[in-house]
């Protein structure tokens, strides 16, 4: 599937930012949408979405401004178990044909001064859009071997399936499932 | 009943396959509607699958036998009391049938082999996973799978009320022949 949110994401970025703020485009070769969750409480199960795209802008004088969006193909999930993909594609999870796309749009991101960060926004998933916010940890920057510049971050949240409208019983302890991403950009 | 067909009747060996193939393919059916809609803390969630696998398998091999008796004992031909568009729509359905059985039993292979694991025969042995890595295999082969399983079911049906219909309204024998008499 293609995803088709990258040139008015660059657009709004460029229209909206402040001229000095950097934009990035997320490199997906070095970068990861992973999830956990628990089975039965007896274990992790490690789950990710291998198709998605986005970018942000980041300004290191002015770091509050920093903004992310970034587009998950839903039916790109891979917990290395194609009958469970196909399961938790279907209605009982995702529901990937009704909504094909989850979507995470920054709304604040405020650092810590320490490195760590939060990262406010609303995540759309399963058709539902909640407000999310993710501890986020500023990896590095710089430039690379190639004449490019990279920035990467890691960030991680906690989600409550059902608060997203997907109510299947997996059993106690896997009602929340840890997301996870990390993500290198390449300034444009 | 002899084991073999002859020109008048089926012998013991076609009429145990075909009823053997009826039971299967009814049976796989509604367990494969059941299984899907389990929960995940029912006891059969992971059996039930388990049981359509390895059900599904003998079923192959059970229907390769048939085709194989075909060949090393023909089935005999129709009664002569069927008029000629009987004979056609017979024989389409029994190909039909016979070509949706492999087609159904492929795809319900390709779901499961999908990520490169074997399927496994009740414990005791697998089939190796030969074709793996179309894209979204294990939907595509899960929905063609679906479609084709009811479109069996069907025509199994309409096959099954024609041989009623020539035993109750034309009191013809052909459905006293797969009965082995």
């Amino acid at each position: 599937m293609r995803l088709t949110i990258l040139t008015p994401l660059l657009a709004a970025l460029a229209t909206a930012a402040p001229a000095q703020a950097e934009d990035y485009v997320i490199d997906t070769a070095h970068a990861f949408v992973q999830f956990r969750i628990q089975h039965l409480g007896y274990s992790w199960l490690h789950g990710r979405f291998n198709t998605f795209e986005g970018g942000f802008s980041y300004d290191e004088n002015d770091p509050a401004a920093a903004r992310v969006e970034v587009t998950i193909d839903t039916a790109s999930i891979d917990t290395n178990h194609a009958e469970r993909d196909k399961h938790l594609r279907s209605g009982d999870f995702l529901a990937v044909d009704a909504h094909p796309e989850a979507r995470f749009v920054s709304t604040a991101y405020s650092e810590n001064g320490d490195g760590s960060a939060e990262l406010e926004g609303n995540l759309t998933l399963h058709g539902v859009t909640r407000p999310v916010t993710l501890e986020v940890t500023a990896i590095g920057a710089g430039p690379d071997p190639w004449g490019g510049y990279r920035r990467g971050f890691h960030g991680t949240t906690t989600l409550t399936l059902a608060d997203f409208g997907i109510d299947y019983d997996l059993g106690p302890a896997a009602r929340e499932v840890e997301l996870e991403l990390s993500v290198e950009g390449i300034r444009q | 009943m002899g084991l073999r067909n002859d020109r008048e009747r089926y012998g013991a060996v076609s009429v145990l396959l075909h009823w053997l193939v009826a039971l299967a393919v009814f049976g796989l059916f509604g367990l494969g509607l059941w299984m899907t809609g389990l929960t995940y803390y029912d006891p059969w969630y992971t059996r039930a699958p388990w049981l359509h696998k390895g059900i599904g398998v003998t079923l192959l091999a059970v229907v390769i036998l048939r085709l194989a008796w075909r060949l090393v004992s023909p089935p005999p031909p129709p009664p002569a009391t069927h008029a000629p568009w009987e004979r056609r729509g017979a024989a389409l359905a029994h190909g039909l049938l016979y070509l949706l059985l492999l087609t159904v039993m492929a795809t319900g292979y390709l779901i499961s082999t999908a990520d490169g694991r074997p399927l496994e025969v009740f414990g005791l042995f697998t089939i190796p996973a030969l074709v793996t890595g179309i894209e979204r295999q294990e939907d595509v082969a899960g929905s063609v799978h679906l479609v084709l399983a009811s479109t069996v079911v069907g025509l199994a049906t309409l096959h099954a009320l024609a041989a009623l219909k020539h035993h109750f309204i034309d009191a013809d024998r052909t459905l006293l022949r797969m009965l082995g008499r």
